[in-house]
């Protein structure tokens, strides 16, 4: 590609760590690569809620109610910060919803599993938001000024979602064998889908490279999976949980985890459709937009005749 | 609610793929997204209003709620406005420079540029 004037400039700002605005001049291919991202990232945080909002009514005490109240409400304002951040790109907010209800555009993979028992809710605080954070401290510092600003908001709300897992999980592992063993299952079936959701390895990631060198993100997918298996397992450890990986075991070398390999296959075929819940999953969301559908007609006819 | 997958365990593999469903433009179907507002929050007394994100509404007291609900769910301040985003004029980037250009060279706006006698205090 030639490197015109306005690239050199570009590319200057983002080697010197100066956040990219909306009105400021950037390559289309950057622009795309962020409605992409960023839109796909606000779909996560809304369908993300589906699963989690399955047990809102069958919570075992008002205590872990009023939590997971509260942490799918955040999740419902994260989706609106990221789809304003999405729309300063300059595309519509209704264009980014038929994109997720047409299945043009993607959301994280991890919430086509359905919610099987009440640790899953345990789990999902524990382990997918545990990743979801990984990725979303990286992308703080994304070039992206109002995609930075987003992430910064939602970084301050999203350490309490984990928590509220972890103590699930604690509360059950501390019960009967059959809550632990609930647990457990919960953490079987979690486990290989949370590494999924850093994405396709490195060497396979047709993204990585242009989105490391714009800052668009700034840690790669295999860094954040590796920095998230070194977390989580002695967190795992602490509360008795084991891991569906005989691969996995410290490598005083190398300071990490070793982790055995993931299986591809079945990431490619529930993002292409063939999940537990894909199905439902829109079709939830494209009731849900249709049902509020007279609410925006009457509250705009109200305004209009004001 | 209609989770019919969360019933089921999910190893099983499915063939159904998501059928491409069919959009109307929004003229065609004449549903809204709702016209934008942009939100600033002041923080605490004494201090400045500052931008905290935007909302889609129809007015300005649906645009608050909204606000209240997206922006100050934990505090974040004691007041908050909401203007519509269509009513805000602002500066462009390409213009920055010649825009802002008058304030770099007038030092005679600046204490610095004024010489002071030796010995003088509290100036
Ligand atoms: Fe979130
Ligand atoms: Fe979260």
């Amino acid at each position: 590609m030639s490197e015109s004037k306005e690239h050199i400039a570009f590319q200057e700002k983002i080697d010197n760590d100066i956040k990219i605005e909306p009105k400021d001049w950037m390559p289309d291919e950057y622009r795309q690569m962020l409605i992409r991202q960023v839109s796909q990232h606000a779909h996560s945080e809304i369908v993300g809620m589906l699963p989690e909002g399955n047990w809102i009514t069958r919570a075992p005490s008002l205590r872990r109610k009023v939590g997971l109240l509260a942490k799918v409400q955040d999740e419902a304002g994260h989706g609106l910060y990221l789809y304003s951040a999405t729309e300063s790109l300059g595309i519509d907010r209704i264009e980014l919803i038929q994109q997720l209800h047409s299945g043009q555009s993607k959301y994280s993979n991890i919430f086509n599993y359905p919610t099987l028992t009440w640790a899953d809710i345990g789990a999902i605080g524990w382990l997918v938001d545990g990743a979801a954070i990984m990725n979303q401290v990286s992308l703080q510092r994304t070039s992206y000024g109002p995609y930075s600003r987003a992430m910064v908001r939602i970084c301050k709300e999203e350490s309490f979602h984990q928590r509220q897992g972890y103590e699930i999980m604690t509360t059950l592992s501390n019960g009967t064998e059959k809550q632990k063993a609930m647990a457990q299952d919960a953490t079987n079936r979690f486990w290989w889908p949370s590494l999924m959701m850093f994405g396709p390895s490195d060497k396979e990631s047709i993204h990585s490279s242009k989105s490391l060198k714009w800052k668009i993100k700034r840690e790669s997918n295999d860094e954040l999976r590796q920095q998230f298996v070194d977390r989580a397992v002695p967190q795992g450890e602490l509360i008795g949980m084991t891991f569906p990986d005989p691969d996995l075991k410290w490598n005083e070398d190398t300071g990490h985890y070793d982790f055995g390999e993931i299986d591809w296959e079945e990431f490619k075929n529930v993002i292409n459709g063939n999940g537990p819940c894909n199905k439902e999953r829109i079709r939830a969301r494209i009731k849900a937009d249709a049902d509020g559908r007279w609410v925006r007609d009457a509250a705009l006819a109200y305004a209009k005749n004001k | 609610m209609e989770d019919g997958c969360e019933t089921q365990h999910w190893l099983m593999p499915r063939t159904n793929n998501i059928k491409n469903h069919k959009f109307m433009s929004e003229e065609a179907t004449g549903d809204s997204q709702l016209p934008l507002w942009e939100v600033f929050i002041q923080s605490k007394p004494g201090l400045a209003h500052k931008h905290a994100g935007n909302v889609h509404a129809t007015d300005g007291e649906m645009a608050l709620q909204n606000a209240r609900d997206v922006y100050g769910r934990r505090n974040e301040g004691i007041s908050m406005w909401v203007v519509p985003a269509n009513a805000i004029t602002a500066s462009s980037p390409e213009d920055q420079s010649s825009f802002f250009d008058p304030a770099n060279d007038k030092v005679y706006r600046h204490p610095s540029f004024y010489e002071l006698k030796d010995g003088v205090k509290f100036m």
